[in-house]
């Protein structure tokens, strides 16, 4: 074999593999509850998920490379997260994960991918916490993500819009036993303290309670004017028709979580002007956003997104990795997340349009302005007036 | 005094619903001796095949409220054979002490399995025949559906007493529950007996279901946590005996609103599982329950 015949069968071998590698998909992990009582979060963040993948595959994929999703049921059961988020990371081995709808599902898996150091995107879990899990200086570098309004935000928010705006000076807070409800009182607290308020009750329930009769008499037995809520949508609706039960009518606001099909659907005419944070509502006000929520209606055939914040957060986190991916070249973690820290340009997203939405040290990419507050009317979330 | 009468009228309305469950536990242990775990279960059948009929989920509705409630009870009650057929008559035959708890178990979960596949795995709304503004007693606040839930299960428990005291059908079923062996030499078809009060059991359910679903949410979810307190109640207040599970309910369900407002919600369902405890290291047949003795 001569030299030329030599060096052809190497460029040969070259081609071919770099042509395995370009066909060869980058694979995107996704998890969250599908099933449920927080379902309507999971499947639409998982939908959104999904509508972005299509986009960004019809436009040539990343690298050259087409992402490929592999989307796995966490039941909101912070083991089964644990096991999912072994599953992805090493039998998988997924470039990067999007996901997470519930705090104690993320706080119990997230520090395998902090280990893995490949960096997942928390597209609708809220505990204040899950971002500053492993910060310096523990931890050079943090691997946890956020597209959502966290609960510091969200509880200045609502307590602003109870305290301030609403004018009431006693409140009382209901918030469920999960870490989510239990880390986001703790939050609403912190923020009532700053207006100088103590709140007049503080109650918790455990999921699938029936009654919340002892939860909402000690609230008006305390002369709450308004009730603070932290928790998920068919125990929300329980409390709104807790309190039609005790002919005892007050403003709720809480957590954006208000906004959930279930919750709307279940207390039906008792959530009627329920108020929380959005970061997005279902109003076609721009044409990305116009463009997203017709894509949305007509992929999965529905008119309402069950959970319209969910299905924008998880679409803008795919954008917000795949710009990533592209940056650094490369689909190694270390270089991903350093180019997520380093974003140059800018990320239309439906939310908002990201520019620089990271820094190392802070790992948060919706900020206090483009959060607004949400009000339930007619079945739908609107603007509040 | 508001206050108590608010958290005692809930805690009546909750724990006629527990009553009622128990109930059926009671109906087929006094028979054969034997528990259908699926109570909870037979409960959720009944409320989303009640949904289906009454809601729009399914293209209906294709009747009223109150129309509905018989075929329900009919629905119930087939259900419940099938369970017997399956689960708890073979078990029987080859007298095995424990195979009829595995499998009335597994036929409960297949049960949940198969309404999550038709009704899907969210909760639904169910809804309510009557207007669900409250009006006031003694200050408190009590609405429509919540008496209808009291006096329907209270009737329904009636109605099974009287029929097995006073029918010729409901002798047999009381000579069943004293001496089966002695039935069957009587001429009494004890197994016939035993399908039907399994049958019974769980057109119990279904009619308690039902009459639930319009004050809470209905999901392929909602029996599990009710069967496991309606449990607890039977045991409380003794398996042979229809006065404990009413009384054995309304402690439960007072306990569990008293100490949510007095205590704390955080542990509203301890002080009932603490008297199961006690009534368990005291008088093990329940409260109103006849001590068996079981000879060997």
């Amino acid at each position: 074999m001569n030299i030329v015949s030599k060096a052809c069968a190497a460029a040969a071998l070259v081609s071919w593999s770099l042509a395995a590698g370009a066909a060869e998909p980058i694979k995107i992990g996704v998890t969250g509850p599908f099933t449920g009582g927080s379902a309507p979060m999971g499947v639409s963040m998982r939908d959104g998920v999904k509508l972005a993948v299509a986009d960004i595959n019809a436009k040539g994929g990343v690298l050259g490379r087409q992402l490929q999703l592999v989307e796995r049921d966490d039941e909101a059961k912070n083991e089964r997260g644990v096991q999912v988020a072994q599953e992805l990371i090493n039998k998988e081995k997924v470039v990067g994960t999007v996901g997470f709808i519930n705090t104690g599902v993320a706080l119990a898996s997230q520090r395998f991918y902090q280990d893995a150091k490949i960096p997942v995107m928390n597209n609708v879990a809220t505990g204040s916490i899950i971002t500053k899990q492993f910060v310096a200086p523990e931890q050079k570098d943090n691997y946890v993500f956020r597209t959502s309004a966290n609960d510091t935000i969200q509880s200045a928010m609502i307590v602003d819009e109870a305290v301030v705006r609403q004018k009431h000076t006693k409140v009382a807070i209901l918030a469920d036993s999960t870490n989510y409800g239990q880390l986001g009182r703790e939050d609403l607290e912190r923020a009532l303290a700053a207006k100088g308020i103590k709140p007049v009750a503080v109650e918790k329930y455990n999921l699938k309670d029936v009654d919340m009769t002892a939860q909402l008499l000690k609230a008006k037995q305390g002369g709450a004017q308004v009730v603070l809520t932290y928790g998920i949508g068919p125990e929300l609706a329980q409390i709104a028709n807790g309190m039609e039960k005790l002919n005892w009518k007050v403003p709720l606001i809480g957590s954006w979580t208000l906004s959930m099909g279930n919750f709307i659907d279940n207390a039906g005419k008792n959530g009627e002007g329920a108020r929380m944070p959005q970061t997005f509502i279902q109003d076609p006000n721009t044409a990305k956003r116009k463009a997203f929520i017709e894509a949305y209606q007509k992929t999965y055939k529905v008119d309402r997104i069950p959970s319209p914040v969910s299905a924008a957060q998880g679409y803008d986190s795919v954008y917000l990795l795949a710009a990533a991916i592209k940056q650094a070249g490369s689909t190694d973690g270390v270089k991903v997340r350093e180019a997520l820290e380093n974003l140059n340009g800018t990320v239309e997203g439906v939310v908002t349009t990201y520019a620089k939405p990271y820094t190392h040290d802070d790992h948060e990419a919706i900020k206090p302005g483009m959060v607004m507050i949400g009000e339930v009317k007619n079945g739908r979330v609107v603007l509040a007036k | 005094m508001e206050i108590l009468l608010q958290l005692v009228f809930s805690g009546i309305a909750l724990g006629m619903i527990y009553a009622v469950i128990a109930f059926g536990y009671q109906l087929t242990f006094a028979t054969s001796g034997t528990l259908n775990f699926g109570q909870g279960e037979a409960l959720m059948l009944g409320a989303l095949v009640g949904l289906s009929l009454v809601g729009n989920i399914h293209g209906g509705p294709y009747l009223n409220y109150w129309l509905m409630i018989p075929v329900v009870i009919v629905f119930g009650g087939l259900q419940g054979a099938v369970v017997e057929w399956i689960g708890v008559r073979p078990a029987l035959k080859i007298k095995s002490e424990f195979g009829w708890i595995m499998s009335t178990i597994a036929l409960a979960i297949i049960f949940k399995n198969v309404a999550e596949n038709i009704w899907g795995k969210d909760d639904l709304t169910f809804p309510s025949p009557l207007s669900s503004t409250p009006f006031q007693v003694f200050g408190a606040n009590v609405q429509l559906m919540q008496v209808v839930v009291v006096v329907g299960a209270l009737a329904m428990m009636l109605a099974v007493e009287i029929f097995n005291r006073k029918s010729i059908y409901g002798k047999a079923v009381v000579a069943t529950s004293n001496d089966r062996d002695a039935a069957g030499l009587m001429g009494i078809n004890t197994s016939m007996v035993i399908t039907f009060s399994y049958a019974l059991s769980s057109a119990t359910a279904a009619f308690a279901g039902v009459l639930v679903a319009p004050l809470t949410l209905t999901g392929a979810t909602m029996g599990a946590a009710l069967g496991l307190k309606a449990f607890a109640v039977a045991i409380i207040g003794g398996l042979t005996s229809g006065m404990g599970a009413v009384v054995g309910g309304l402690i439960l369900g007072i306990a569990e609103t008293l100490t949510g407002f007095y205590i704390s919600t955080g542990y509203k369902e301890v002080p009932g599982l603490l008297l199961l405890l006690l009534v368990l290291a005291i008088k093990p047949a329940g409260l109103f329950g006849k001590t068996a003795i079981k000879k060997v």
